[in-house]
């Protein structure tokens, strides 16, 4: 598999995942310039080298800040801001700009300290302002309500159980066991996760990502040219991205914007669903894994809950999910969309010892963004060994 | 007259949702109609947001509909909410076919199910704004 004509011929050359989970010492523009020397060196390229830039998460002209702290002039930004899969949709558009010239050599950096500031990343509200807003925030939503409303409904059209959503919380825990640099790492079962408290029904205490600070970064480039470089060559096959909203105000909150993004990753890639070794799902809370590998389609709409049962998504299982422990376990500062993208490309190169996904060829990362069940970004990309 | 620490999120009268607050102020739920393919539009837009057309008539709507999903929420961060809990965010399904966000009211939390037939409150939350709210319908 060779990617699609557009993104053809283009790598994820390095990566590097910050090991802090609190770091009341630093900032975030720290925790993101230590991600940015960390995957320069992990690709054998310096500061020098950067001629494109990407981040998210900095406010509306935040990036030309972090060029700034960086001491960047690129040719080519982007500062896509769709919620926590913005940079998984980074990395397509980096590659579409090294396709088309724009640039060589993309950086992209996050950086966070959503715990340390005590941010409530999962129950916060939003501001009456904007036009569709001012239909929602009078009424009190949350982030964890809106994924609650649509746990609700998947629990009320397909008998979906908290015991199966508890089982995605289990497993996570269990990957987070084998990672030393994850947050929480004690082992849990389905009746813990019952018996924390709701947050918002039906959801759990633990059916809820964990907040923590951190960042980590990326360097995309040519092909040709990571074959050059320090690791393995980890290549971009193909991806899509997606949002979906309730349009003219008939909301089906089970058509999530993977069903969208998934298929044009695949169609792009010519990867089939067999061949995928391993997932990177963003697991904000238990109910977005499930959701997101129906809408993928890994099993069919209402199969999710008994897909993610019987060990299927952990390590030694048919599709291990979130290896590194996942938002649920590892880390979460807020928009956890590049982890997923770091350890897809750990796991293809093979270096991930414990919790290795054995002669991984083929990753796929799904990010999602904003809120599930009001409106939301979906970003997909499938990875694979060079 | 005290003012209080944390306002409460209002929505803006204004623009092309002011007919449907100030009808809601009146206690009726009007939403704008496409004249051209019959779309009914919410939350309003002035224009039909499926055939593009700009042709749009206001009628009044039923406030009958049930639930169509839930969350209790126990915990509330906008600090307005934060002394409200739990209470049931939720979107209910008109009998004219959308969905729209709410609160619902009137009913125990452990009560609230999909499907439970409901119908409109207005709560009127400011001097310019009443909030459409619902609870359980009587039979």
């Amino acid at each position: 598999m060779s990617g699609s004509g557009g993104i053809a011929g283009i790598a994820v050359a390095g990566v590097y995942e910050h090991p802090r989970r609190s770091a009341p010492d630093k900032t975030a523009y720290q925790i993101a310039a230590e991600s940015a020397r960390g995957a320069l060196e992990d690709a054998g390229l310096r500061l020098s080298d950067v001629d494109g830039y990407a981040t998210s998460g900095v406010g509306p002209i935040g990036v030309l800040s972090m060029c700034h702290h960086l001491n960047l002039r690129p040719d080519w930004i982007d500062s896509t801001a769709i919620g926590g899969s913005s940079f998984v949709a980074q990395v397509l558009n980096a590659a579409a700009a090294i396709r088309a010239g724009l640039c060589t050599t993309v950086l992209v950096t996050y950086g966070s300290t959503a715990a340390s500031d005590r941010f409530a990343v999962g129950t916060g509200g939003g501001s009456a302002g904007d036009p569709p807003d001012s239909f929602d925030v009078p009424y009190g939503p949350t982030i964890v309500g809106a994924y609650g409303m649509v746990a609700q409904r998947h629990m009320h059209e397909y008998g979906t159980t908290s015991a199966q959503l508890a089982e995605v919380a289990v497993t996570m825990r269990r990957h987070a066991g084998l990672n030393p640099d994850a947050k929480y790492r004690e082992p849990i079962t389905a009746d813990d996760v019952l018996a924390s408290r709701v947050i918002s029904s039906p959801l759990h205490l633990l059916d809820c990502c964990v907040i923590s600070d951190g960042g980590g970064a990326l360097v995309i480039t040519a092909e040709e040219r990571a074959r050059d470089l320090a690791k393995p060559v980890v290549r971009v096959l193909g991806g899509g991205m997606a949002v979906r909203h309730p349009g003219i105000g008939v909301r089906d909150i089970t058509d999530i914007a993977a069903r969208q993004s998934g298929k044009k990753a695949f169609e792009r890639s010519g990867v089939r669903h067999e061949d995928v070794d391993l997932c990177m799902i963003y697991d904000s809370f238990t109910i977005t894994v499930v959701e997101t590998l129906e809408n993928l389609g890994f099993c069919e709409l209402g199969e999710g809950g008994p897909f993610v049962q019987g060990g299927r998504i952990g390590l030694g299982g048919a599709l291990p999910v979130n290896l590194d422990g996942g938002g649920l376990s590892s880390n979460h500062p807020g928009m956890r969309g590049i982890f997923l993208v770091i350890e897809a490309t750990r796991q293809l190169r093979g270096e991930c010892g414990a919790r290795q996904v054995e002669n991984a060829e083929i990753a796929l990362c799904h990010g999602t963004g904003g809120f599930l069940g009001i409106r939301h970004s979906g970003a997909t990309l499938l990875l694979g060994r060079a | 007259m005290s003012t209080p620490a944390f306002p409460r999120p209002l929505p803006r009268v204004e623009g092309d949702a002011a007919p449907f607050w100030k009808a809601v102020a009146a206690h009726r739920i009007e939403l704008p109609r496409c004249t051209a393919c019959g779309t009914l539009i919410f939350y309003p837009r002035t224009f039909c947001t499926r055939c593009h057309s700009r042709e749009v008539r206001w009628e009044e709507i039923s406030g009958a509909g049930r639930v169509y999903t839930f969350s209790v929420v126990h915990r509330a961060t906008h600090p307005w909410f934060m002394d409200k809990t739990p209470y049931v965010y939720a979107i209910v399904e008109l009998e004219a076919g959308v969905r729209l966000p709410t609160m619902l009211v009137g009913c125990a939390t452990e009560d609230v199910s999909v499907g439970m037939p409901v119908e409109p409150v207005f709560e009127r939350a400011s001097d310019d704004v009443v909030l459409l709210h619902f609870r359980p319908r009587s039979a």
